[in-house]
């Protein structure tokens, strides 16, 4: 098993989200984030005052897969975030040892 | 005086009007603080209104507004204590309790617009202590000065040697802006001075949490404002009508012109740049909104909007921490619509006014605007100062470091604002006594 993890633009997660459950996914985890990649933050304005904010908003999506879903899920989730301008995120897997669906007790790729 | 039921109507009315702007404030300073501050931010207004009323009824509308005492220095404070009964009547056959009630809101507001100079570092119980003193030692007597018929009412008045006919000349203050905004204005920038700048001032940028606030707290002024401008006429005529008009086109022209001078000059024209211009408008043509005509009106606003925006800058040149820019928009803006009135006054328009510069009046009464002004600043940043130093060396009026880094809001008040996420908590004790925790009291 693996978890996904992608950093994408928040205008973009309906696209995800959408094309995620076209393909199959039976869940994921959506969180609000903030951070910043190469393309750094952006500068705000308060009377005069100018502001560096260097963390951008963005939503943290994490999805539980099975080994051989991987490669498509995270193609499935690079196309459906693409808007091929910068600050368009990330997406990364990490392998998982086990998973517990908490009201069965069931383990393994049956509790995904 | 026969009672007038037209005119007190419209004072009862003006009185709620004006009443609502210091919550309005409090939204308007709220917004821009960081999110760990609103709530001291918040409660620094309202307390305003709790402790100011107690205390104007109690003997503070006499000292404004009683018969002269010590040349002109001060009300009779024998007058109104407690505002006796309050029944009888003031002026324009509006009773006493109308009158005072009216002159509560402008007191709170006074004290509460200095708040802002002061953000995210001021200790509340040591700001009580502030407020109540700094009303009594200075709105008081200034209110008395301009508006109790004190000496500045009476400044370079003539009586004729042969006759004894008093020609009466005076400072030109129509609904606060000596009283009000200069005042709290050169306040604010003693206490910032007092109190030092926030730490990581200015290097650290500390960016307004909710812009919306201020919007909505603008708005709320606005609309308080007219009450503020056209009740201080004390009756519902034609002066109230001028006032009115003025209120609303000076504020519209000086927002536009800030709006025009961050297109200019940063590029954007901002939200907060909207609300502040207003906020600009509404200080410069307080002083001057019964005496000039609405075309004088938007000249005065316009100009307020420009000077003011740039006058945002003075306190990085000088390096003092006027965290939400009283000095910018209620001191400057203060003076200018205190000094237009000799540019732009007009006899015609309510009959006591005196023709300014533009309209062949000469420099007498912006002479006389001068005087009202320096004395005004003077006597307030001297004493203010005076008092905040007394008091933060007794007390302390600066919280600790921690505190400030930590947030005010749960240090001072033991709440947040906001609940982020709906983050769990279960009662640690039904009395009230121990549910805060200890090492946080100590602010």
């Amino acid at each position: 098993m693996k978890l996904i993890t992608a950093v994408v633009k928040p205008f973009k997660l309906d696209d995800v989200k959408t094309a995620l459950e076209t393909f199959g996914v039976t869940g994921m985890t959506v969180s609000e984030a903030s951070g910043y990649g190469r393309q750094r933050g952006h500068t705000e304005v308060y009377r005069g005052a100018e502001y560096e904010v260097d963390l951008v908003p963005k939503v943290r999506i994490e999805v539980l897969v099975d080994d051989d879903d991987v490669d498509d899920v995270v193609d499935v989730i690079v196309k459906s975030a693409q808007t091929g301008k910068i600050g368009d995120g990330k997406v990364w897997s990490v392998p998982v040892e086990n998973v517990v669906r908490v009201r069965t007790g069931e383990r393994g790729t049956s509790a995904l | 005086m026969k009672l007038d039921s037209g005119n007190t109507a419209w004072m009862l009315a003006a009185t709620a009007l004006v009443l609502l702007m210091t919550p309005g404030l409090a939204f308007f300073y709220g917004g821009m603080v960081r999110s760990k501050n609103v709530l001291a931010m918040l409660m620094q207004n309202f307390v305003c209104m709790g402790i100011v009323s107690v205390l104007w009824v109690i003997d503070l509308f006499s000292l404004a507004f009683g018969p002269d005492k010590l040349h002109g220095f001060i009300g009779d404070p024998a007058t109104h204590v407690g505002l006796k009964t309050g029944t009888d009547l003031f002026v324009s056959g509006v009773p006493t309790a109308v009158i005072a009630t009216f002159q509560i809101t402008f007191a709170i507001i006074t004290a509460a617009l200095i708040t802002g100079a002061t953000a995210d570092r001021l200790r509340f119980g040591p700001f009580v202590l502030f407020v109540s003193v700094w009303s009594i030692i200075v709105y008081a007597p200034i209110a008395h000065w301009v508006w109790g018929g004190g000496w500045l009412a009476q400044f370079g008045s003539i009586k004729d040697a042969t006759t004894g006919a008093i020609t009466k000349l005076g400072v030109e203050d129509f609904a606060g802006g000596t009283v009000v905004h200069i005042n709290a204005g050169i306040a604010g920038l003693a206490l910032t001075l007092v109190l030092g700048k926030r730490i990581g001032w200015p290097k650290e940028r500390m960016r307004p949490h909710n812009v919306p606030y201020v919007m909505l707290g603008a708005g709320l002024l606005w609309f308080g404002w007219l009450g503020f401008n056209a009740g201080s006429e004390l009756a519902a005529d034609s002066t109230a009508g001028i006032a009115l008009v003025n209120s609303v086109v000076a504020t519209a022209a000086a927002m536009l012109t800030w709006l025009i001078v961050e297109k200019i000059r940063d590029g954007h024209s901002t939200s907060l740049g909207a609300a502040s211009g207003l906020v600009a408008g509404l200080v410069a043509i307080t002083p001057a909104s019964g005496y000039v005509t609405p075309m004088g009106a938007i000249w005065i606003g316009a100009a307020a909007g420009v000077v003011c925006a740039l006058a945002v800058a003075i306190k990085f040149k000088f390096g003092f921490d006027d965290s939400l820019d009283v000095v910018a928009v209620h001191l400057i803006g203060g003076i200018l619509g205190a000094l237009s009135i000799g540019f732009f006054g007009q006899d015609a328009v309510n009959g006591l006014g005196r023709d300014g510069l533009f309209y062949g009046g000469g420099l007498g009464q912006l002479g006389r605007q001068f005087v009202g002004v320096g004395a005004v600043l003077a006597y307030s940043f001297v004493l203010t100062f005076i008092i905040a130093k007394l008091i933060d060396l007794a007390w302390g009026l600066r919280v600790s470091r921690d505190v400030e880094l930590e947030g005010l809001d749960i240090n001072l008040h033991a709440e947040s604002a906001y609940d982020t996420g709906g983050s769990s908590s279960h009662a640690t004790s039904t009395s009230t006594e121990t549910a805060v925790s200890g090492e946080k009291v100590n602010a």
